[in-house]
């Protein structure tokens, strides 16, 4: 068998033809390759090395090749060819599945066409999500697409299949091997999945000594660790921000990254939303370092170490009487931070029953059980914060990890399985893992894209992506859900739950038999039904999980916590926090997300070392020097970036850059700070800083970032803004925030009748958090252009989230202010287009006609919002075919040399009209056309819809007198209209 | 050019021929250089134009294969150099009309041993400016004809006859299509004079050239009734280009582009500009071919005269602009020009002021309106301040306008420059061919002018 034809070439005539030198030369490496290269006896067809047989055989496989492209089906979903229920070629189908970012699951509603996954949507009936996503969930479907993501098995790099690991998974895994499985060790990230938690207890009992290890870098263990020391279990904590009149926010950045977000953000936005100059808002006061978007949103933000924020806690207990311990301490600015706890603790004390304290993951376990007593004393436990039995797994992930690490140096572990997750760059730098993780005899690594752990394992397994594997998970209410494939896997990637099932040797060890049958299992009869009904909604009835109902001996719980809470030293710190982009450094290669700047610092592809500027002033560094960050003799250079209303002495460091075994469009970018973390000092740590002396060029989408002008020192009015109490006494105030003088037109105006298409954004709902960029990135096949574009200003985002500083410039507040196309009526674009590529419809929007633009960017040039984008190359040159798919086959993607905008998603009007007509409707209803930003954001900060009609939403909302046209004096006649800014702010702070 | 001839202001300036110069003499200095070999200082020039030339060609494929993101546009500066660079060629372009035709219907004789040269300058000028409005655009192979009002498979519709780009491309290729008309009729008689002095093949193509002119009597009477009607056309496109040039910017919305001012401030600015380089040119070219006694003091120091003329206009138009500014109240167009001054490209501003209102003061000085090397001098930073003129106009009004969330900045690239130098080489390159094989001054006009001088010394004074 394999035998290779040979073709001597003293025998043949003519030229001699060959492939490498090592072919030249006969080498038995090449023959070996060879035969790797054509296995399984292909060359047997050719027993004599005849011409002849040559060239039938090159014939044959010429003819076959076509059938390399086929795959057999095995049992997946159904193929195309059989037909699919409710199928109608050229219509897209949603199915409704779910995606987790650390443990937690958000309900999704994937729009797929023709089998091809293209855009995420929030699934309504999902309790956490309620219809919308966050801006990781929306980048789903690029890394689906990635062309860089792990392709097929390998094995220390050379090229295996599924088949040999199994093969060697059989024998491994086997009781003969691993005996009790002392020396099995399982590394995994948090999960709520119930189908995976039978798997492991099913493998628990095949091996009683192996230790499956959950570990997260954006870790939220403190916050069950927190209850566990309050009211002796770990409990989940629900906060219902919807029904609390004060929240205090303790380096929680709860509208961020520090929760689930879309629930919270939903939940605080209808406590912010104002109908009239009678109505109440909620009021909201933030302690934190970093600037987070909850500062942001914050109506009295103090800036504080985050090691002072304990100390801060302990204040407010103290000042609420609650526990009576002895402690004074507030190390940095006392004047300041004594008033605001003493206008805190009064207000919450009015508002008992009605208001949150609630600390962010980053603050130790003594400050969530602190946290939790203060609720409890303040009557908020069961009315504004309730407690559940996490979904997640409850134990010190930290400890876990340090332990799996000495077990690994003792050389106790003989076989090391990491099921995703990318420990090698994620776990602290202290504990050296790639070092510890070579002591394993051997190591698996399931990993979706090459990283840095993938490259240092023996077995190199690709994992599945959410959407094309079976599986199932909680949300943090308990829900569960199917998470069901939405496309076969592209490269041959399997879910951490089927290999989890190899080494439990499963016999049914396919993600969809487990996950059905452990479901089948909980619904008995009904389970066909049940199973249906589930994956349709999205989510499995009856799965809530019931509020536990914990009391805490407050007294107790007090003096067993109060020695921890020490005060800080003073001095530098250092703070980890979850990029907004990367997150843990699992969307590094997602340039939908490195291209999304930044909420706050509005910085792309890269991370910094955040400060204030009296920091950087006692340091000696400006934004761009490169600072030597030191924690514990571990050090990392990370550029600085000075930030407007940072705590002063406090770096904050954001995670997931600096990766250096990534795909193309991570690799490099930004700098790891993952190496400083030290597991004793996980989340923040004493450290020291020094420049040294090299600068980095960071780039922002952002350059004047507040609404003064330089040199002559005046505010424009571009986000107006007013207090509660403003507002109430002067209801007219946005009406007179700008004098319109009286606009003559030159032409007869255009007599807008039947449906026209207006919106409203709230920026008091807004929080700036990029879900609705990313969404219309996907929506309308928006390219990414690279940091060396957006540098020189060509980023092509749609809609971009001014944000802007006012105030103080070492404690501003901020505004965010999304900018999107606003459809003038009187649109100066259209009236410069010497080809008229960009026209109005009849509907008042303000199209582009792609295929007639000629690119003379004097529409551009003439807006006054500067919203449209222009394509200076061609972004989309470099797209591998994967990539290709992922297109809206709905929307036109440009070519270079034409502009583009905003255009109120007209596909989706479109799509919506023509269903109508075809059902004999003649008018849409309200609401039956939502813009891809409408639909995502989890504020409900963008309203659409027919102006024309005086019931829709839009048109109510255009009636508050908030309501505002930005720019009215131009005569231009947007259709977007913003809703002015309020904040609510506590009388006691400012006026005192 | 019998009644030209007899008008009496032309005897006032005895002087506009120098020497002892006599009808064949005329002829000859003038011929000779397009008969004989050029001097080594051609071949020098030569030597510099031609590779800078091939630079423009490069950058342009460079620019159309990749796209317009090899130059530094950006949002918010959707236009940079390229319209820069398109506007100041287009105001150079207007000192050759204004010389041939205003001043040619104000009978200021003294334009006849100049006006040759400046309207070859004005058609080497428009052919560099055309290139940008066509090459700026994302898509030039639909641009090239899609902006012309044609029948064509894609658009299916008029253009957009609202757009001031529109306007500029009738505007520059009607002011293109005359100027080079005017220019071929006033090259016709001297042409034939080429060609009655040439043989063979030189003859035969001069004799194509000069449509069979004969220098009847009847020929000038028509002759010169087609050139004072096309000198009457023109007239009108002096003003009317730059005014519609002048209308891409101030039929906008953007503060520092949106005035009335501009029309008659761009006309000012491009005959300021185009007298500059006129003298420029002028002095390279009598040095080259030692012209003194064609192109005297006279002339030049005419030509100085209007730059300080033009030059005052231009800076009262700047000074008009801040107080209208001011006067308007209007918080964004205070803002734009406060900008100009004092932002971050206030370098160009203040090198604009230097070079436009400050360097013209010294014309004040008969001593330097009179000295070669010092006009020299002054006109190249004219041409530098009106290059600016326009920078600031396009580029400091479009990187802080409204919004101050997408205020920018723009640098050019390689690409820019080499663009930009490359079409100084184009234009370098055609003036010296025509310089080489043309008639740089009115033969026939200078004998006309000439007329008078010999006929003045005959009368004994």
């Amino acid at each position: 068998m394999n035998q290779f034809v040979h073709i001597n070439p003293t025998t043949t005539t003519g030229r001699k033809y060959w492939r490498s030198l090592n072919q030249l030369s006969g080498t038995p490496e090449f023959k070996q390759w060879v035969e790797r290269e054509f296995p399984e006896g292909a060359a047997d067809a050719a027993s004599a090395g005849s011409r002849r047989s040559l060239l039938k055989l090159m014939a044959a496989s010429f003819g076959l090749a076509g059938l390399a492209a086929c795959r057999r089906p095995v049992e997946k979903i159904l193929p195309h060819a059989k037909g699919v229920e409710g199928l109608i070629h050229g219509k897209p189908l949603h199915y409704a599945t779910v995606a987790t970012v650390g443990g937690a699951a958000t309900g999704l509603m994937v729009e797929t066409h023709e089998g091809r996954p293209t855009k995420v949507e929030g699934n309504e009936k999902h309790p956490a999500s309620l219809g919308a996503t966050s801006a990781h969930m929306q980048a789903l479907v690029l890394s689906l697409y990635d062309p860089d993501r792990t392709k097929g098995v390998r094995k220390a790099g050379a090229r295996s299949s599924w088949d040999e690991f199994t093969a060697w998974a059989n024998g491994e895994f086997s009781a003969e091997k691993q005996g009790d499985g002392a020396g099995l060790r399982i590394l995994a990230e948090r999960s709520s999945s119930p189908s995976l938690k039978s798997v492991r207890e099913q493998l628990a009992k095949k091996f009683p000594k192996a230790q499956w290890v959950e570990y997260d870098s954006v870790n939220f263990d403190n916050t069950r660790l927190g209850t566990q020391l309050a009211f002796g279990q770990p409990l989940e904590a629900h906060y219902a921000y919807d029904k609390a009149d004060v929240v205090v926010a303790l380096d929680a950045d709860f509208l961020g990254l520090d929760s689930q977000s879309i629930l919270p953000v939903k939940q605080f936005s209808s406590k912010r939303r104002v109908s009239s100059h009678e109505s109440k808002i909620n009021r909201l006061y933030a302690a934190e370092s970093n600037y987070t978007v909850t500062g942001a949103m914050a109506d009295h933000r103090l800036r504080l170490r985050a090691s002072d924020v304990g100390a801060l806690a302990v204040a407010l207990a103290k000042e609420l009487n609650v526990g009576g311990g002895e402690l004074k301490v507030l190390s940095s600015k006392p004047g300041a931070a004594e008033k605001f706890v003493a206008a805190v603790a009064k207000e919450l004390a009015a508002a008992r029953g009605r208001s949150i304290v609630v600390a962010g993951p980053r603050q130790p376990k003594e400050v969530h059980a602190l946290v939790a007593l203060i609720n409890q004393a303040l009557g908020n436990t069961g009315e504004t914060v309730t407690y559940t039995a996490p979904v997640v797994g409850a134990d010190d992930s930290i400890a876990a990890v340090k332990q799996l690490v000495a077990d690994l140096n003792t050389g106790q572990v003989k076989t090391l399985a990491v099921l995703g997750g990318n420990p090698v760059y994620t776990l602290p730098g202290d504990l050296n893992f790639a070092g510890a993780m070579k002591k394993a005899a051997s190591t698996v690594v399931l990993a979706a894209e090459e990283n840095e752990t993938w490259a240092a394992a023996q077995w190199q397994l690709p994992e599945a992506h959410p959407f094309e594997a079976w599986g199932d998970a909680r949300a943090l209410d308990g829900t569960a859900s199917i998470q069901q494939p939405l496309v076969a896997p592209l490269y041959y990637g399997k879910p951490a739950i089927e290999v989890a099932a190899m080494i439990a040797g499963l016999e049914k060890a396919s993600a969809h038999e487990i996950v059905k049958s452990y479901w089948s299992a909980q619904w008995g009869a009904a389970a066909g039904k049940t199973w249906n009904l589930s994956l349709y909604n999205g989510f499995i009835e009856g799965t809530k999980l019931e509020a536990v109902q914990p009391a805490a001996d407050i007294a107790k719980v007090y003096a067993s916590i109060a020695p921890a809470l020490k005060p800080a030293p003073a001095g530098l710190e250092v703070v980890f926090y979850p990029g907004h982009s990367t997150y843990d450094g699992r969307f590094a290669n997602n340039a939908w997300m490195q291209e999304a700047p930044d909420p706050m610092t509005k910085l792309v592809w890269d991370n910094a070392a955040l400060l204030s500027a009296a920091t950087a002033d006692k340091l000696g560094v400006t934004t761009g020097s490169i600072v030597n960050v030191q924690v514990g003799g571990r050090g990392a250079g990370v550029a600085v970036m000075v930030m407007p209303g940072h705590a002063d002495d406090s770096i904050s460091l954001t995670l997931g850059y600096g990766r250096a075994a990534c795909g193309r469009v991570g690799r490099g970018v930004g700098h790891r700070v993952e190496f400083v973390r030290a597991a004793a000092a996980f989340h923040f740590a004493q450290a020291s800083a020094k420049p040294n002396g090299d600068t980095y060029e960071l780039v922002t989408t952002q350059e004047h970032h507040t609404l003064e002008e330089p040199i002559t020192g005046k505010t424009r009015p571009i986000v107006l803004e007013a207090t509660m109490e403003q507002y109430h006494h002067h209801p007219d105030h946005f009406e007179h925030a700008v004098h319109v003088p009286e606009v003559v037109n030159m032409f007869e105006q255009f007599e807008w009748t039947g449906q026209q298409w207006g919106m409203t954004i709230d920026l008091n709902a807004c929080t700036g958090c990029n879900a609705c960029l990313v969404a219309c990135q996907a929506e309308n096949n928006i390219p990414v252009v690279g940091k060396d574009q957006v540098k020189r200003g060509r980023e092509m985002h749609w809609i971009r989230l001014d944000r802007y500083f006012t105030g103080d410039q070492n404690d501003p507040q901020v505004v965010n202010q999304p900018m999107a196309c606003v459809q003038c009526e009187n649109a100066p674009c259209e009236s410069v287009c010497p080809v008229a590529a960009t026209a109005h419809s009849p509907e008042g929007l303000n199209d582009m006609a792609y295929n007639r633009c000629v690119g003379t960017r004097y529409c551009a040039n003439n807006c006054p919002y500067k919203v449209r984008r222009f394509n200076f190359l061609n972004w989309n040159k470099d797209l591998a075919e994967s990539q290709k798919m992922m297109f809206n086959p709905d929307v036109t993607v440009r070519m270079r040399g034409v502009m583009e905008k905003c255009n109120y998603c007209v596909q989706r009007i479109q799509e919506v009209k023509i269903e109508a007509k075809a059902n004999n409707r003649a008018e849409l209803k309200d609401g039956d056309v939502k813009s891809a930003c409408q639909q995502v954001c989890p504020a409900d900060a963008i309203v659409f819809g027919n102006i024309n009609d005086p019931n829709s939403k839009v048109a109510r909302m255009k009636k508050q007198q908030r309501d505002y046209i930005l720019l009215e004096e131009l005569n231009i006649k947007p259709r977007t209209s913003y809703l002015g800014k309020l904040r609510n702010p506590n009388p006691e702070l400012i006026h005192g | 050019m019998a009644d030209l001839a007899l008008d009496p202001r032309a005897e006032l300036n005895p002087t506009l021929v120098q020497g002892d110069a006599t009808y064949a003499g005329v002829t000859d200095a003038i011929s000779v250089i397009t008969e004989s070999k050029p001097p080594k200082q051609w071949y020098y020039a030569m030597a510099v134009a031609i590779p800078l030339a091939g630079l423009l060609f490069f950058c342009l494929g460079y620019l159309v294969i990749n796209g317009i993101g090899v130059w530094g546009n950006n949002s918010p500066v959707g236009w940079g150099w390229d319209i820069t660079n398109f506007v100041w060629w287009i105001g150079i372009g207007h000192a050759g009309t204004l010389i041939s035709a205003i001043l040619f219907l104000f009978r200021q004789r003294w334009r006849t041993s100049i006006n040759r040269a400046a309207e070859a300058m004005t058609l080497f000028a428009v052919a560099c400016a055309g290139i940008y409005p066509l090459f700026h655009t994302g898509r030039p192979w639909r641009a090239a004809y899609w902006l012309f009002p044609m029948p064509n498979e894609l658009l299916g519709m008029w253009q957009n006859f609202r757009s001031p780009l529109m306007w500029d491309v009738f505007a520059v290729s009607t002011y293109a299509t005359v100027s080079a008309l005017f220019w071929y009729v006033g090259l016709v008689p001297d042409l034939a004079t080429l060609r009655d002095r040439a043989k063979g093949l030189r003859q035969q193509i001069f004799g194509i050239l000069s449509l069979g002119w004969r220098g009847s009597a009847r020929q000038w009477k028509h002759y010169e009734l087609a050139y004072l009607i096309l000198a009457g056309l023109s007239t009108p496109l002096v003003l009317s280009v730059h005014s519609i040039v002048s209308f891409d910017f101030a039929t906008s919305v953007i503060p520092g582009w949106h005035t009335t001012i501009f029309p008659p401030y761009f006309v000012a600015g491009a005959i300021f500009s185009g007298f500059a380089m006129v003298i420029t040119l002028m002095v390279l070219a009598r040095w080259v071919y030692n012209l003194q006694h064609l192109i005297t003091i006279k002339h030049l120091e005419n030509m100085c005269k209007v730059i300080l003329a033009t030059g005052m206009i231009v800076g009262f138009a700047y000074g008009t602009e801040f107080f209208i500014a001011w006067y308007s109240a209007n918080q964004y167009e205070k803002f734009a020009f406060i900008n100009r001054a004092f932002g971050p490209y206030a370098w160009a501003y203040w090198s604009m002021i230097a070079c436009n209102v400050i360097s013209p003061q010294f014309f004040w000085f008969k001593k330097v309106r009179t000295s070669i090397p010092a006009m020299f001098i002054l006109a190249i930073f004219i041409n530098i301040g009106m290059w600016f003129e326009r920078f600031v106009i396009i580029a400091t009004s479009l990187h802080r306008d409204f919004l101050p969330s997408s205020w920018g900045y723009f640098s050019p690239t390689w690409v820019d420059v080499g663009t930009f130098a490359g079409t100084m080489g184009l234009f370098l390159t055609l003036f010296l061919l025509f310089l080489r094989f043309l008639p740089a001054i009115a033969i026939s006009e200078v004998k006309g002018v000439l007329h008078n001088q010999l006929v003045s010394k005959k009368g004994g004074h």
